[in-house]
């Protein structure tokens, strides 16, 4: 019975006709000391039952999303002739790092209704809940905020950078920037035929210090004390050194 | 050679770091001043989370100062009993100060108080240097060897009195009690050692020559700086270590180099370098509160209202 439900619900999902093969240069992007980004290869291969369907062209769609966190934009305003933060308002959920990679234009690739569904393009996967009651233009907050981290390289839209061929293989790279905040990196593929999402494929990309790096944060984290002292131990120790250093040079 | 930091979550050029705490440390060798109230907006510039920042520059003082004070000792520029009177009201005045800091916290606008702060206190100290000085070196190239007055104010009329030998002052214990409390609250708001403001106070309130404020101001600086290192390292977990040894090692050869250079340089000519330098940066600051920034929107982690 259970076994037919199965292959009932199987045969149900449209999404059984292509589906993705998916290879990574590399699935886990280790922060060293001398870290300074890094690109990974995003590759694969669409896997079909059925002969390809030649009435319209495939498209894939490759996001990769960095760990959410809340982030308070405040916006300054001239009172009594200086500038200052008046208005604040609270983005619920914003990825660290979001990156949309895609073979066309993304408005031709994908339909609204789809991108809202499934939260592909920059403005849908930020969430934001509600502004407070004053504040009468909180789009214009989260706007901000996409420009401030598209301008970092934080957030990126990369059209026509997904190459396919044949309608079967498709790679894209995605370029990691310096400041990489630890955590899991969702990596989503889609394949859309007419604006429609015809199958999804997700993995993760894991991002953490190695090493040192991993070392001193522990302590930082674990030990604070102890950090803090070994902190002010190197200070006095290079204070010292430089100094005698200094009157050995002189004499 | 970019440099990944631990903490901050940044990479920056290691040489670019190494050139900053060079140039400061040079500054505070030459004028007994930690160097924060420079180092740290520039730690902004360049990208480091303004919390790391501050609690770092804590951190890399301790270093600069700490070579700093072993040459002023040598040369017996040091007046210890000072130092410890002042650092006394210090470690108070900087407990109060985290506790003001935290209630205005909760009240919103810190960062606006911070900037004020920066831009009076700048302004007032630096404007008042730099009258004094230029008015002092007017009056040797007139060959008029004013001899200095000594004024009986208030700072002798008060009880407590105690004879500071190396200051060649004997004085209340009370005003200076009082200075090292208001520079550590102030201290403590501004995020910064405070030798900025300590150094002023001690010449024109205290009295004190100006050959042993350097070394005297840097021996506080040590103490206060490194209770605050450690109040960050514990409570935000902000210092961030590679950062603070990238500072510091040009830091204290910089500090090393300043000290020669100050021992050159007339008294004067040492006050109004420093005052300008002053002026400079509130100059600065100023100009951002008044120019209409090129971004209106700012980021900042959520929960720090």
């Amino acid at each position: 019975m259970l076994r037919l439900c199965l292959l009932l619900l199987w045969l149900a999902l449209p999404a059984t006709a292509e589906n993705v093969v998916l290879g990574l240069s590399q699935d886990r992007v280790a922060i060293t000391t001398s870290f300074d980004g890094s690109e990974i290869l995003i590759f694969g291969a669409v896997k079909r039952e059925v002969p390809i369907p030649d009435t319209s062209q495939l498209e894939v769609i490759v996001t990769v999303a960095g760990p959410s966190q809340a982030v308070l934009v405040r916006r300054k305003a001239k009172r009594y002739g200086i500038w200052v933060n008046t208005d604040a308002v609270e983005v619920d959920a914003a990825p660290a790092f979001y990156a949309v990679a895609t073979s066309g234009p993304l408005r031709e690739v994908l339909s609204d209704v789809e991108d809202l569904r499934h939260r592909i393009s920059i403005p849908r996967a930020i969430r934001s809940v509600g502004a407070p009651q004053n504040i009468l233009d909180s789009r214009n907050f989260t706007r901000a905020l996409i420009r401030i981290r598209e301008d970092s390289g934080q957030y990126q839209l990369l059209e026509n950078k997904v190459a396919v061929d044949e309608q079967t293989l498709f790679r894209t790279r995605i370029q990691l920037p310096a400041a990489l905040v630890e955590g899991e990196y969702a990596t989503r593929i889609f394949l859309a035929r007419e604006g429609q999402i015809v199958s999804d494929f997700e993995t993760t990309i894991t991002v953490d210090k190695v090493g040192l790096e991993r070392w001193l944060f522990d302590m930082s984290r674990q030990q604070p004390l102890l950090y803090g002292i070994m902190s002010l131990a190197i200070a006095i120790a290079a204070g010292w050194t430089a100094s005698a250093a200094f009157s050995l040079l002189r004499n | 050679m970019q440099i990944y930091l631990p903490i901050a979550e940044v990479s920056v050029n290691a040489f670019l770091l190494l050139g900053l705490g060079g140039l400061v440390g040079v500054l505070s060798g030459m004028f007994g001043v930690g160097g924060g109230f420079l180092m740290t907006p520039l730690l902004f510039f360049i990208g480091i989370p303004p919390a790391v920042a501050v609690a770092t520059e804590a951190n890399q003082i301790v270093a600069s100062s700490f070579s700093g004070v072993l040459a002023h000792l040598r040369r017996k520029t040091v007046d210890l009993k000072m130092g410890t009177v002042l650092l006394i009201g210090g470690l108070v005045g900087a407990a109060l100060g985290v506790v003001l800091f935290n209630y205005l916290k909760s009240l919103g606008q810190v960062d606006l108080l911070v900037r004020l702060c920066y831009v009076v206190f700048l302004g007032i100290i630096g404007g008042l240097m730099f009258i004094e000085s230029l008015n002092a070196i007017r009056k040797t190239r007139k060959g008029a060897t004013a001899p200095t007055k000594r004024k009986h104010g208030l700072v002798h009329k008060l009880p407590f009195k105690m004879r500071f030998r190396v200051s060649g002052l004997y004085i209340s214990v009370i005003p200076p009690l009082l200075v090292g409390l208001l520079v550590g609250i102030l201290s403590a708001i501004m995020g910064v050692g405070g030798g900025f403001i300590m150094v002023p106070a001690m010449i024109y309130l205290l009295g004190m020559p100006t050959k042993v404020v350097v070394g005297t101001s840097l021996f506080q600086i040590i103490f206060v700086t490194g209770f605050t290192t450690l109040l960050h390292a514990t409570t935000n977990y902000t210092v961030d270590i590679v950062l603070a040894v990238l500072l510091l090692v040009g830091g204290v050869i910089g500090a090393q180099i300043g000290t020669r250079i100050g021992v050159h340089l007339k008294a004067e000519q040492l006050r109004i370098l420093l005052a300008l330098m002053v002026l400079v940066v509130c100059g600065k600051l100023a100009l951002d509160l008044l120019l209409q920034p090129s971004e209106l929107y700012t980021l900042g982690a959520s929960g720090g209202h």
